[in-house]
């Protein structure tokens, strides 16, 4: 199946790839010879999967991702992993345990996260497509950051088998490309139902981007440009958003009002799935192996101190601190009513519109270095957030430069709806391209 | 408010291992995003909406595995073909 092999040595300056393939195998299909670059929490048989990790560092899956076993499928040359912050846990990649990744547009900024190694990949013409993984922002991020585009699917589009699990209910492996046709024909193979994650459903992608945004009504949530937000960054994406008028979409002003508690819902959220997910991690199956002269929980703790970076410790304490005996209620029980508030705003502006608009992110890359304190780097999530917590499809689309750095347009639609999602970004990356 | 003794017993339940020099910045870092959470107070409600979801069942069918060379081969230690772990009593 795979009888071609594809010559891969990449110049590497921005450290977006913890693993090279120089040699990867290829076959026929719709990516036939195409390097695709994959995101390091996504399984792949035989080539080193770290999740940026120090407990994984060794580690080699004895099974591919299905998303992974869908790209040899389809003839695509899996070339590396990617950087990453550890786990997904970040916003700039600066949480790696191997060293940042360096934005290619100025590297002296980080280039977002989580999925930080396979924009800068995708940015600096290493490779054409990469797969990211998204839970809450983290290929919009990295994509609106380096100048890409970058989709979150909805959430059941795509399987999450093998991908190694941060925060199961918000995220989705996805497509990152240098245009949209690209992320479209990536998202074409990745898409559809697997029996080994009973999440999906059966609705695969098939669809080619049509440049159709004519007569739509798209949202402009007031949330999305006000405070917080970089007013440059909000008027290059009104001036985006102009262009969509003209292209015939009319808009109308919207409100979110749950956006003031979702950030809070989603860190209590991710950090909750997160204490439970990585307790797997104890060097015992995997990783660097435990002391077993010592007893389980001393040799459990040792492993895990050396193992995890900062924040990864952080956020499994703070997931247990909320799902603990007396703090459930104030904490993880209230994190799921405001989900459920996120998404009936959702649903009840998608009555009234068929896509919504604004930034995907309230600044343009920050220095690196920038973001030390871990709630300062939290709350730049807030863009990107809601569409994990809803669970539908997201695309940011390179959308205009403050300060010579991209901006990303983020376009959101109803569950389901990627292929709109899609053709919206189409029709504007058409337009000014 | 959390202080550094509670800290301490979290790091304790979730095995995570926290040295006393961590345990400030730790505690620093908590009460300052703990507070952002109390956000969370002004949800009206404690429970979720229930929805029509349908579990998605199997039958437990016995499948084909991966080989037992290939399970074992990222163990660090390793004894007649089990995986060894730390002692547990």
């Amino acid at each position: 199946m795979e009888s071609h092999e594809l010559t891969f040595e990449p110049d590497d300056r921005y450290n977006a790839f913890l693993a090279v393939c120089k040699k990867a195998p290829y076959g026929k299909g719709k990516l036939s010879g195409i390097a695709v670059a994959v995101k390091d929490n996504i399984s792949t048989r035989g080539i080193e999967t770290t999740c940026a990790s120090k407990i994984l560092k060794g580690y080699i899956p004895p099974y591919d991702a299905h998303a992974v076993e869908l790209l040899r499928h389809a003839g695509a040359a899996i070339v590396g992993k990617t950087n990453m912050d550890e786990f997904g846990m970040g916003t700039t990649t600066e949480n790696s345990a191997f060293g940042p990744t360096l934005n290619p547009c100025d590297t002296g900024r980080v280039p977002g996260g989580s999925s930080g190694g396979s924009a800068a990949a995708v940015a600096g013409n290493m490779v054409r497509m990469a797969l990211g993984t998204d839970t809450g922002g983290s290929i919009r991020c990295p994509a609106a950051f380096c100048g890409i585009v970058g989709m979150k699917p909805t959430y059941g589009r795509v399987s999450r088998y093998g991908l190694i699990a941060y925060a199961n209910s918000l995220e989705q492996i996805g497509p990152m490309a240098r245009n949209v046709s690209d992320v479209s024909s990536l998202l074409q193979v990745i898409a559809g139902k697997d029996r080994h994650d009973s999440t999906t459903y059966d609705r695969p992608y098939t669809h080619t981007p049509v440049s159709g945004i004519k007569g739509l009504k798209i949202g402009l949530p007031q949330e999305y440009f006000g405070e917080g937000v970089d007013p440059r960054v909000a008027g290059v994406v009104k001036n985006a958003i102009g262009r969509l008028e003209e292209l015939g979409a009319t808009t109308v002003s919207c409100s979110i009002p749950s956006m003031k508690f979702a950030l809070a819902a989603y860190y209590v959220t991710c950090a909750c799935e997160a204490s439970s997910n990585l307790a797997r991690f104890d060097g015992v199956r995997y990783g660097p192996g435990a002391d077993s002269k010592k007893s389980w929980h001393e040799s459990f703790k040792e492993v895990r101190r050396a193992g995890f970076g900062a924040e990864v410790r952080r956020r499994i304490m703070l997931g247990t601190f909320a799902l603990s005996s007396g703090y459930y209620g104030k904490y993880y029980a209230k994190a799921q009513v405001a989900r459920e508030n996120v998404k009936a705003d959702f649903a009840r502006i998608f009555s009234e519109v068929d896509l919504i608009a604004g930034p995907t992110m309230p600044s343009i890359a920050f220095k690196l270095g920038e973001k030390s304190d871990p709630l300062s780097m939290y709350l730049s999530d807030i863009l990107t957030v809601p569409a994990n917590l809803a669970g539908i499809p997201a695309i940011s689309v390179p959308c205009g430069k403050v300060d010579t750095m991209p901006v990303g347009l983020q376009i959101m639609g109803r569950h389901f709806d990627d292929e709109r999602v899609i053709d919206a970004a189409y029709a504007y990356e058409q337009a000014v391209n | 408010m959390v202080t550094e003794k509670d800290v301490e017993h979290i790091a304790e339940l979730a095995d995570i291992g926290i040295n006393t020099g961590e345990l400030d910045t730790f505690t620093h870092q908590f009460n300052a995003i703990l507070d952002y959470f109390d956000v969370l107070d002004l949800v009206n409600g404690d429970t979720t909406i229930s929805r029509d979801l349908i579990n998605t069942m199997r039958e437990d069918v016995v499948e084909p595995s991966l080989p037992r060379e290939e399970v074992l081969k990222n163990a660090a230690a390793q004894e007649d073909g089990f995986i060894k772990a730390p002692r547990v009593m």
